[in-house]
């Protein structure tokens, strides 16, 4: 019995395909998960007409806050409540039972999330862009920096996410346990209200999470230079973001590989 | 004697102050299609989920296929790649169609089954482009059945297949099991439906409260074929009845005090329903 088994990486990259197609066909999920966000810019956008500071308008500073709260959505949110769901219905218990290896699994989950949120992401710059008049950064640098906080971003919320799916007891409790923990990182973060004008008990309290760091490593790519003296530290902290989101994917890991439950208790 | 594909000794399982499994040691032979019987909470499902590797043990001895189910990594899945599993109620892959469902699974296994081939056998080929939440509970389990037989296994474990068929279904289900087995498919089948297990199984155990207290042939499982068997007919206007081992001897005695047929004969030997619920009440005295 010496058979060759499908590789890791082509059975996640399997999983995957599958993933993006049952998610393209709940259609509450994808209006949920990309048109959301979008409409929220378009709201807030068009009610909140004014600058916030020379050059820097609302939409602006607004945009920046919902790509980084994207990431939060597809991955942390998206997972804690997915996750639950299939533990319920039994794709995990039937996966388990297959000669899949189970990180296939995490890899399947983590191509539909970059799929969602790569889609996301442009469908909120390109209304930036056109409606709301966003300019886009020239610098490649900055471009750069989107990158490396995309993805170092994305890899912790992904991986929370998965560790926090061991918190709901089922599926049907998932997302209201879930959902207002991600509302109330996104009021005290800095994506629907300017950060440094909260209570600093509040953005002490926000800046021991994830979310407020991404949203402020985001703003330095799509706002000017000069607002980095507005932000709490008055200066962009890039350096201190790379290290909090670090450590943070460190535990991310730890917990999804410790807590990860494949059953429900009984 | 034929080679083991399972083989368990002394396993012990417990859930906090709950024992449910209290010692129990059996082989299952390649080739055969051995029954689980027993109530709910017996702790069938619980001896399954350990083979399947789901569930650690406490303490015991487990091989499948020569392999501990608690194996880890690569080695783990070389042994999963030689097992089928049809778990309990599932629903599932909602979304996809069963060709697609059957595709993508295909693609875990070293040498699968044609998925075109195996979605036939099970007899969903009307149903191939349904999505998994518009087939009926027979058609989703048949779906089951295709998952758990896609990879070609040398052992396929059925964890109450046909619970929630309509007696047609359940038929028709039987004769997709027989066809598994007459290909060589070493089955392992927990139910609780005893003609279930009178029409499929080679051997039958009855697990009761965590432990095995009875295995044999469905002809001969707790003294079936040794028990006495009630003769019944009807003399001088009344219904009379004997209990007797040995009942030909008894119809014969009967007999020579009619001339010609006796009214309303009829000899009755105990059913496997009968002889499993004595089994399972003389226990839980």
């Amino acid at each position: 019995m010496n058979e060759k088994l499908p590789s890791l990486l082509a059975t996640g990259w399997n999983r995957g395909l599958i993933e993006i197609r049952q998610f393209l066909r709940q259609r509450e999920a994808v209006v949920f998960t990309l048109m959301f966000p979008v409409m929220l810019l378009l709201i807030f956008g068009s009610v909140f007409k004014g600058t916030i500071a020379l050059g820097v308008s609302f939409s602006q500073y607004f945009l920046a806050g919902m790509i980084a709260s994207g990431l939060v959505n597809s991955g942390f949110q998206g997972l804690a409540v997915a996750i639950p769901l299939e533990r319920d219905d039994g794709t995990l218990k039937r996966l388990r039972g297959t000669p899949m290896p189970p990180m296939a699994y995490f890899i399947g989950k983590t191509v539909l999330i970059v799929v969602t949120t790569v889609a996301q992401i442009f469908m909120l710059l390109l209304i930036g862009v056109f409606l709301f008049g966003v300019s886009l950064p020239t610098d490649i640098h900055r471009w750069l920096d989107l990158l490396w906080i995309i993805g170092l971003g994305a890899s912790v919320s992904t991986l929370l996410g998965i560790a926090f799916s061991s918190v709901p007891k089922n599926g049907r409790s998932a997302s209201a346990i879930v959902v207002p923990i991600v509302l109330v990182l996104q009021f005290t973060s800095g994506v629907y209200f300017i950060f440094n004008q909260l209570p600093v008990w509040m953005q002490d309290l926000a800046s021991i999470f994830p979310l407020r760091w991404m949203t402020q490593g985001v703003r330095s790519v799509f706002l000017p230079q000069s607002f980095a003296v507005q932000e709490v530290a008055h200066s962009w902290e890039l350096e201190k973001i790379a290290l909090i989101l670090g450590a943070w994917l460190v535990v991310g890991l730890i917990l999804a590989v410790k807590t990860f439950k494949w059953e429900r208790d009984r | 004697m034929s080679k083991t594909a399972v083989s368990v000794r002394g396993l012990v399982k417990s859930y906090g102050e709950t024992k449910a499994v209290r010692g129990v040691d059996f082989d299952l032979y390649q080739g055969e299609v051995l029954a689980f019987l027993g109530p709910n909470g017996a702790g069938k499902t619980t001896i399954v989920e350990i083979l399947e590797g789901f569930r650690d043990r406490d303490s015991g001895q487990v091989s499948v296929l020569g392999v501990d189910p608690t194996v880890k990594g690569e080695s783990s899945r070389l042994w999963r790649n030689r097992i089928g599993i049809v778990v309990q109620s599932t629903s599932d892959a909602a979304d996809l169609t069963v060709t697609e469902t059957v595709q993508h699974f295909a693609k875990f296994y070293s040498n699968p089954r044609n998925p075109d081939e195996v979605i036939s056998i099970v007899g969903l080929d009307e149903k191939r482009k349904s999505k998994g939440r518009e087939l009926s509970g027979g058609q989703r389990r048949r779906l089951d059945v295709a998952l758990g037989i896609l990879g070609n296994p040398e052992l396929l474990f059925l964890d109450e297949p046909t619970t929630g068929f309509d007696p047609e279904a359940r038929r028709a289900f039987w004769e997709l099991i027989k066809t598994l087995r007459s290909d060589g498919t070493t089955i392992l089948l927990t139910t609780h439906y005893l003609e279930e297990a009178e029409a499929l199984a080679d051997r039958l155990m009855v697990i009761n409260r965590g432990q095995i207290i009875d295995t044999g042939t469905p002809q001969t499982i707790g003294g079936r074929n040794k028990a006495e068997a009630v003769v019944k007919w009807e003399e001088n206007g009344a219904l009379r009845e004997v209990k007797t081992t040995s009942p030909t001897q008894a119809v014969s005695e009967i007999m020579s005090r009619f001339d010609g047929e006796v009214p309303e004969l009829q000899v009755l030997r105990p059913s496997l329903e009968d002889i499993y619920l004595e089994m399972i009440d003389g226990e839980s005295e």
